[in-house]
C-alpha cells in the first residue's frame, strides 16, 4: 500500500514540475546556469542509474553477466542502434553469459 | 500518402513509433521489480516521462527505499520543467491547454517543436510528437506490463541486463564531448563506491548531489551555452525520421 503512496506523490511531483515549467518567467531560462545545472545532473542520474543497474544487488557489488549485458549495449549504442534494440541486446546478452 | 504531411508531422510520428515501442521494456521491467499491473499504469499515464518511471523502478528494484525512488524520478523531472519554459515562451498554450501541453512535455515532443523554424510547424511538432507518443508509450507499458507479468522469473531472460541496456541508451546521446563523460564517470564511480555504505538508491542519489556540486562550482566560471540545455534527439530518431537523407 505505501509503494501506492510514492507512486502516486511521485506523479503529481513531476506533472508539477512540468506545470512550473509554464508559469514561471521565461527570463529564467536566460540564467544559463539553471540550464547547465540541469544538464549536469542528468547525465549525472543517469550515469548513476546505469552503474547501480549494472553492479549493485541490494548494497552488495557483484561483477555478473550484467556487465557482458552493458558491454552489448555500448556496442549497440556505438552502432547507432535504435533505443528498443539496445534495451533487447542487453537482455539478450546477459541472459545467454548467465546460461553459459 | 505519407508525403502529403508536414515534415514535423513526419518526423514526430516516427520518433513517437520509435519512443513508444520502448513502453514494453517499461512495462516489462516494471512488474520484474515488483509493481503490479495498475502501479506500473499509473505511473505510464500520470508521470509520463521516461527517465524518471526508469529511474523510480530502477531505485525500487535495486531494493530501495520508496522515498529515495521519488527524489531520483523528480529529479530526473527537473529538465522537463525546463523544456516547460521553452515550449511556453514558443507556443504559449492557454487554460486547459496549457495543462495538456504540460503533460506532454518531454524530450522527444519538446525536442521536435525546437528543431522548427515556422511556429506552425513548431505546434504540430510539439502536438503530434507528445500526443502520439502519449497513447503508443501507454499502450506498449500494458503490453509490457502483461507480458513480463506471465513471463516469470526476470532474470532468466536477462531483463536485468535490459535495465542496465535501457539507462546506457537513456545516457548516451547526451555524452556529446569530454566534460559529460567525466561527468558521468564520476557518478558512476561515487555510486559504485557508496554502495556497500549506505542503503540501496542513496548511492545514486548521493552522485547526482557530487555532480550538482562540481556543476555549480564550474557554472561559476562559464560562458552561456545554450546548446546544453537543449533536448537531444540521438542519431538512430534521426534516421528513423529520414532527416537528411
Amino acid at each position: 500500500m505505501t509503494l501506492w503512496w510514492w507512486i502516486l506523490g511521485t506523479s503529481v511531483l513531476c506533472f508539477g514540475t512540468k506545470c512550473l515549467g509554464y508559469v514561471v518567467p521565461s527570463k529564467i531560462m536566460d540564467n544559463p546556469r539553471i540550464a547547465y545545472m540541469s544538464g549536469i545532473v542528468t547525465i549525472g542520474l543517469l550515469a548513476a542509474l546505469t552503474a547501480a543497474n549494472t553492479v549493485s544487488s541490494g548494497q552488495n557489488v557483484v561483477f555478473d553477466a550484467r556487465i557482458g549485458g552493458l558491454v552489448a549495449a555500448a556496442i549497440a549504442l556505438k552502432l547507432k542502434a535504435p533505443f528498443i534494440v539496445v534495451v533487447i541486446v542487453g537482455a539478450a546478452a546477459t541472459g545467454v553469459l548467465r546460461l553459459i | 500518402m505519407i508525403s502529403r504531411l508536414s515534415p514535423a508531422t513526419r518526423i514526430g510520428l516516427a520518433i513517437a513509433i520509435a519512443t513508444g515501442l520502448y513502453g514494453v521494456s517499461f512495462g516489462a521491467l516494471s512488474v520484474a521489480s515488483g509493481l503490479d499491473l495498475w502501479q506500473t499504469m499509473v505511473l505510464s499515464l500520470l508521470l509520463f516521462s521516461g527517465g524518471s518511471q526508469f529511474g523510480f523502478i530502477g531505485v525500487i528494484s535495486a531494493g530501495g527505499s520508496g522515498v529515495a525512488a521519488m527524489s531520483t524520478a523528480v529529479l530526473l523531472g527537473i529538465r522537463n520543467g525546463v523544456y516547460g519554459m521553452q515550449i511556453n515562451a514558443l507556443l504559449r498554450p492557454r487554460g486547459i491547454t496549457k495543462l495538456a501541453a504540460a503533460q506532454v512535455t518531454i524530450d522527444e515532443s519538446t525536442a521536435v517543436c525546437t528543431s522548427q523554424v515556422e511556429v506552425r510547424e513548431q505546434q504540430r511538432g510539439f502536438w503530434v510528437t507528445g500526443v502520439a507518443i502519449f497513447v503508443l508509450w501507454n499502450l506498449f507499458t500494458f503490453l509490457g506490463a502483461i507480458v513480463g507479468d506471465a513471463a516469470g522469473d526476470p532474470k532468466q531472460w536477462g531483463l536485468d541486463g535490459a535495465a542496465v541496456g535501457g539507462f546506457l541508451g537513456l545516457l548516451w546521446p547526451r555524452l556529446k564531448n569530454g566534460e559529460a563523460w567525466a561527468i558521468a564517470a564520476v557518478a558512476a564511480v561515487t555510486t559504485v563506491m557508496l554502495t556497500p555504505w549506505i542503503p540501496s538508491g542513496l548511492p545514486i542519489l548521493a552522485a547526482a548531489l557530487v555532480v550538482a556540486a562540481i556543476g555549480f562550482v564550474k557554472s561559476r566560471h562559464r560562458v552561456q551555452r545554450p546548446e546544453d540545455s537543449a533536448p537531444v534527439i540521438d542519431d538512430a530518431d534521426r534516421r528513423i525520421a529520414g532527416e537528411g537523407q
